[in-house]
């Protein structure tokens, strides 16, 4: 029985029907991007166990695939049982070896980058500084209070995940408990026209709360558009301190309590980093006579200080500044309104991934193994050739 | 006999160098590529009615080109936009064929469409672009109606290239406007300054003009004026419309008059502009300009002739760099025009080497080698032309990845003739070579071939690398899958196939799919890295990246589904032949999705043109399938002797 299960881990029939499920994964998982868009066909296909393909406008699951992960599982065990089990090492063989190596590397590579790597973007206007960066997907609810004019905001922020109505929540450095009353994954904030919206009341008694509603939108899949939360929350001190409206669209309020003033603002992720950066000048250039981009370039003072580094760096297409395990690659440039100033500004995309080096080795291990294979076939190939010709 | 005419120098005119679509190019090419945008041809054939043997008038692309743009009343009336759809046709009015009348059916002039034509067409237009957004939803009608709306937009541009539209003496007129801008500049300054009273007429007198050249710039012409301080760069090129308001505006407040979109400027930035206004000269280019147009719109030879050679005298004093020399050399490209001549020597190969198969004559396999061996040294140093002008790798663009496939695909049919001497990779590299320069053909017809590359793409490091290596890997696969075609084309069909000529086919596909696999494994990878390098992500399941992902999943699944005794011969061949699919889907079908970093949009001809190939390969793949019995190479008719080779191959 356990002989049979090795057998059939090992067998090169497995890996056919896994290359050619793979086949098969992908080009659906591909197809789904025009429905779906990048992140949820990313999601939906390759990374999970099971998948299904729906054709644009059925609601009814069509064709079960197997996901990503599973596929990916699968290629590792077999490749790893056959060279337990079936395989002798030769030196005949030894680029198989190499490129299988190369593989499992690879597709563990990938696997540790789709676990372990974070992706956020720093955006700035010209002359601003930043430590931190913000996530482009999610949100936190902060609560800030400024602690004197030398030391760092307390701030105790909770992640949007956690914000499901009916909830309480309470956090030991806060004087007050929070309890969620509603919770959006993604809605617009307007104002409350008296008239038009008589029948409905103000989204939240206090604050900017009292003068707006909120209007649920159904989440958004695209890649050049994200999902705005919101909520409506009731602060409670030794008393209610009544309902307020947060959302990724408004601006901090203000909530005194009990004599102290707090800072309510939801808004993205942060990561804070050691070290900050300052955008000094954006560059945007164009070919002469067109619209083709030619050029994105920021130029940025780096400020680290423990290690009393100062400098400036371009970081521009193809060129990412990499320092402290972060990478930042430029990522959109634009320009604010006139009446803002009219500064530039600049959005890098940060990328931490301790994973990164793993598909330079992959690439290395496989390539060196595919050539020294084939060479291999072919020096023998010729050699027998050569008899029969002459 | 009557005196041969002087000629005019349209050679010597078309290699002066102007900047289009932000690189600087000969005037030849400009033209080449607009009326091959328009027309669908590099020249232009002035009486299409008339059959090739009574000699109707053709013209060159340069001719038509300094026509319209010198004297556009007569090349308004030239015959030079094609348009078939016949409801777009039926929409504009335009005649029915009738040859008594000089109708063909298929070309119109610019008169021909009128005011309300025009108009139609640009409603049309804006109505498509804005209603159907998303490309893949237009039908033909609309892809013809935009098509035919970009190339009179195109058509507008390059009118005002070297002056405005309704020009009658450019020089004399350059001449009036030079006396009036003294006094308009001095009138200028006062009224921004406020300090007392200005000459009003003066400043009409001035502004008369300067509207006329502001309009020619809301075109957007080609920039046709060079840096006075010459230089290397094409960012300080001007449309001649921008060199003649510099005298009067000086070039920090045109700069701002110019800008888009419009913004304010500080006081101190408004006042040095007003200071600096009247400084500067005309650049002496203009002036060459105005004599070449003045002459030729006067039927003047010599004295076009002589303009041409002065404004080249004058560049030559500019120190332009290498631009001349560019110039030269891609005017001397365009005109060898490699990739067309390659194209029917692999025909004619294609031939020779069927040739061999049927009469087995090795007169007839070694013409075939000549040939292809003199179109593979054509074909290369057309790459490398390429390489030069561009400054960069092979491949840069879907129009020189087709080219760049037909290349590695002979240089690999080559290698195997060299081997088996066959005439298999011959064919192979024919049928390649040829078919990929019909794809070539067709999307050169989107105009410039050789347009600059957006910031991300701007690495020759990568585009050397990850993008040579994994189109090589494109190459390697297509010639498996057409070897596998040959197999089951020429077993199924003819009696030329063999067991021994199997197994060679075999050896060859199997061969070939190692290489296939290492390239597009290494390719593919690179991107990864490339991608990792750009955006910190080395895999982000693009639509492109993932195509080239199947390609290699494919051709590692023959491989080990050949090592495994899955399949034999004709279970490889069939498998190989599916790789013609996964690979041109991930050519040409990732780019028609619409989303993803290698989108081009949808393109319908390309997606029609591509389902037919899919198709073509599911009916070889379905007569692979026929059992080798019933195929003629293998049946008892075929000799009996002839045991079917899937039973001895291994």
């Amino acid at each position: 029985m356990i002989s049979k299960l090795f057998q059939f881990l090992s067998s090169l029939r497995l890996t056919v029907v896994l290359l050619g499920l793979g086949v098969v994964v992908v080009f659906f998982g591909t197809l789904g991007q025009t429905s779906d868009g990048l992140y949820v066909a990313q999601e939906r296909y390759f990374r999970s166990w099971f998948a299904y393909w729906t054709p644009h406008g059925s609601t009814f699951p069509v064709v079960p695939l197997p996901g990503g992960y599973l596929l990916g599982t699968m290629l590792v065990i077999n490749l790893i049982v056959a060279h337990f089990t079936r395989f002798k090492w030769t030196w005949s063989k030894s680029g198989i070896f190499l490129t299988h190596i190369g593989i499992i590397l690879l597709l563990l590579g990938q696997l540790a980058t789709d676990m372990l790597a974070r992706e956020s973007i720093m955006s700035f206007r010209e002359g601003d500084t930043r430590n931190y960066s913000e996530s482009s997907m999610d949100f936190e609810l902060a609560f800030l209070r400024s602690a004197g004019s030398n030391t760092l905001d307390q701030v105790v922020a909770i992640p949007a995940v956690r914000l499901k109505p009916g909830d309480e929540l309470h956090h030991e450095l806060l004087p007050f408990g929070i309890r969620v009353k509603e919770a959006y994954e993604n809605a617009r904030i307007r104002l409350r026209a008296p008239v038009m919206d008589s029948n409905r009341p103000p989204a939240a008694t206090q604050g900017v709360g009292a003068r707006i509603v909120i209007d649920a939108q159904p989440p958004t899949r695209t890649m050049d558009a994200r999902n705005v939360p919101a909520a409506v929350i009731e602060i409670s001190g030794p008393s209610s301190l009544g309902t307020w409206a947060v959302s990724g669209e408004l601006k901090p309020q203000t909530v005194a309590v009990e004599g102290t003033e707090w800072r309510l603002e939801y808004r993205s992720v942060r990561d804070y980093k050691p070290f900050a950066l300052t955008l000094l000048k954006t560059t945007h250039e164009t070919y002469p006579g067109t619209d083709i981009p030619k050029n994105f370039q920021s130029r940025v003072r780096l400020r680290n200080a423990e290690s009393h580094e100062d400098r400036e760096v371009d970081i521009y297409m193809n060129s990412p500044l990499r320092f402290g395990g972060y990478t930042f690659f430029q990522y959109q440039m634009g320009k604010e309104q006139l009446a803002d100033g009219g500064r530039g500004t600049s959005a890098l995309q940060v990328v931490r991934n301790p994973s990164w080096i793993t598909p330079y080795l992959g690439c290395i291990l496989v390539g060196v193994g595919l050539l020294v294979q084939f060479l291999m076939h072919l020096t023998k190939f010729i050699a027998q050739r050569k008899p029969r010709a002459a | 006999m009557p005196r041969r005419d002087p000629e005019y120098a349209f050679g010597a005119f078309g290699r002066l160098p102007v900047v289009f679509n932000g690189r600087l190019q000969p005037i030849d090419s400009l033209a080449r590529n607009s009326l091959t945008r328009i027309r669908e041809k590099d020249t232009a054939n002035l009486e299409p009615t008339k059959a090739w043997y009574e000699r109707p008038k053709i013209i060159s692309a340069t001719e038509w080109l300094l026509t319209l743009m010198t004297r556009p009343e007569v090349a308004d009336g030239w015959k030079v936009f094609r348009v078939d759809h016949p409801e777009l046709k039926a929409m504009l009015k335009l005649p029915e064929p009738n040859p008594a009348a000089g109708e063909d059916g298929k070309h119109y002039s610019w008169n021909q469409f009128g005011e309300t034509g025009l108009k139609q067409i640009e409603e049309s237009a804006r109505n498509i672009q804005e209603n159907k957004k998303d490309s893949s939803l237009r039908n033909a009608f609309d892809n013809a109606t935009l098509g035919l709306y970009e190339a009179m937009t195109l058509y507008l541009r390059l009118k005002n290239t070297v002056h405005p539209q309704d020009t009658v003496r450019f020089a004399s007129e350059i001449a009036d406007y030079q006396k009036t801008i003294p006094a308009g500049v001095r009138a200028f300054q006062q009224r921004m300054t406020g300090s007392g009273t200005f000459d009003t007429n003066a400043l009409t007198e001035v502004f008369g003009h300067t509207e006329r050249y502001f309009v020619t710039l809301r075109g957007e012409p080609p920039l046709l004026i060079p840096p006075a301080s010459g230089g290397d760069a094409t960012f300080a090129w001007l449309r001649i419309g921008e060199a003649l308001l510099e005298p009067s505006f000086g070039a920090p407040l045109l700069k701002h008059l110019m800008r888009v979109p419009k913004a304010e400027l500080s006081p101190e930035a408004a006042a040095e502009g007003i200071r600096s206004a009247g400084t500067r000269p005309l650049s002496p280019a203009v002036g060459h300009w105005a004599a070449m147009a003045d002459a030729f719109r006067e039927s003047q030879v010599a004295g076009f002739n002589a303009a041409v050679a002065g404004y080249q005298t004058y560049l030559e004093s500019l120190r332009l760099g290498k631009a001349l020399t560019k110039t030269a050399r891609e005017q001397l490209y365009n005109s060898f025009a490699p990739f067309s001549k390659t194209a029917s020597l692999y025909i004619v190969a294609f031939l020779f080497s069927c040739g061999f198969w049927f009469n087995f004559a090795e007169w007839s396999r070694k013409t075939s080698l000549h040939l292809v061996q003199l179109a593979f040294v054509v074909h290369t140093l057309g790459l490398i032309a390429r390489m030069w002008l561009e400054g960069r790798p092979p491949v840069t663009n879907l129009y020189s990845s087709a080219i760049f496939i037909g290349w590695g695909a002979v240089g690999l049919g080559l290698i195997l003739e060299s081997f088996w001497k066959n005439a298999i990779g011959l064919a192979v590299a024919t049928v390649i070579g040829f078919s990929t320069q019909v794809v070539a053909h067709n999307l050169a017809l989107g105009g410039d071939t050789m347009v600059m590359l957006q910031a991300v793409l701007d690495t020759n490091f990568w585009l050397a690398t990850h993008v040579v290596i994994v189109t090589l890997g494109y190459a390697a696969t297509y010639v498996a899958g057409f070897l596998a075609i040959l197999y089951v084309v020429l077993g199924f069909f003819t009696k030329v196939m063999n067991a021994d000529m199997g197994k060679s086919l075999s050896r060859m596909v199997y061969g070939i799919l190692c290489f296939a696999t290492l390239f597009s494994f290494v390719g593919t990878v690179l991107g990864g890295i490339w991608a990792d390098q750009s955006w910190g992500r080395f895999w982000g399941w693009d639509p492109k990246e993932n195509g080239a992902l199947i390609i290699v999943l494919w051709n590692a699944l023959i491989l080990h589904a050949r090592w495994g005794g899955m399949v034999r011969e004709r279970g490889i061949m069939n498998l190989a032949i599916f790789g013609n699919i996964v690979t041109s889907w991930s050519w040409f079908g990732t780019n028609l999705l619409g989303v993803g970093l290698h989108s081009y949009g949808f393109m319908s001809g390309a997606f029609t043109a591509l389902m037919v190939f899919v198709g073509s390969q599911c009916v070889l793949i379905a007569l692979g399938l026929i059992p080798q019995a019933k195929w003629r190479s293998f049946s008892a008719a075929a000799g009996g002797a002839v045991k079917a080779p899937a039973a001895s191959a291994a």
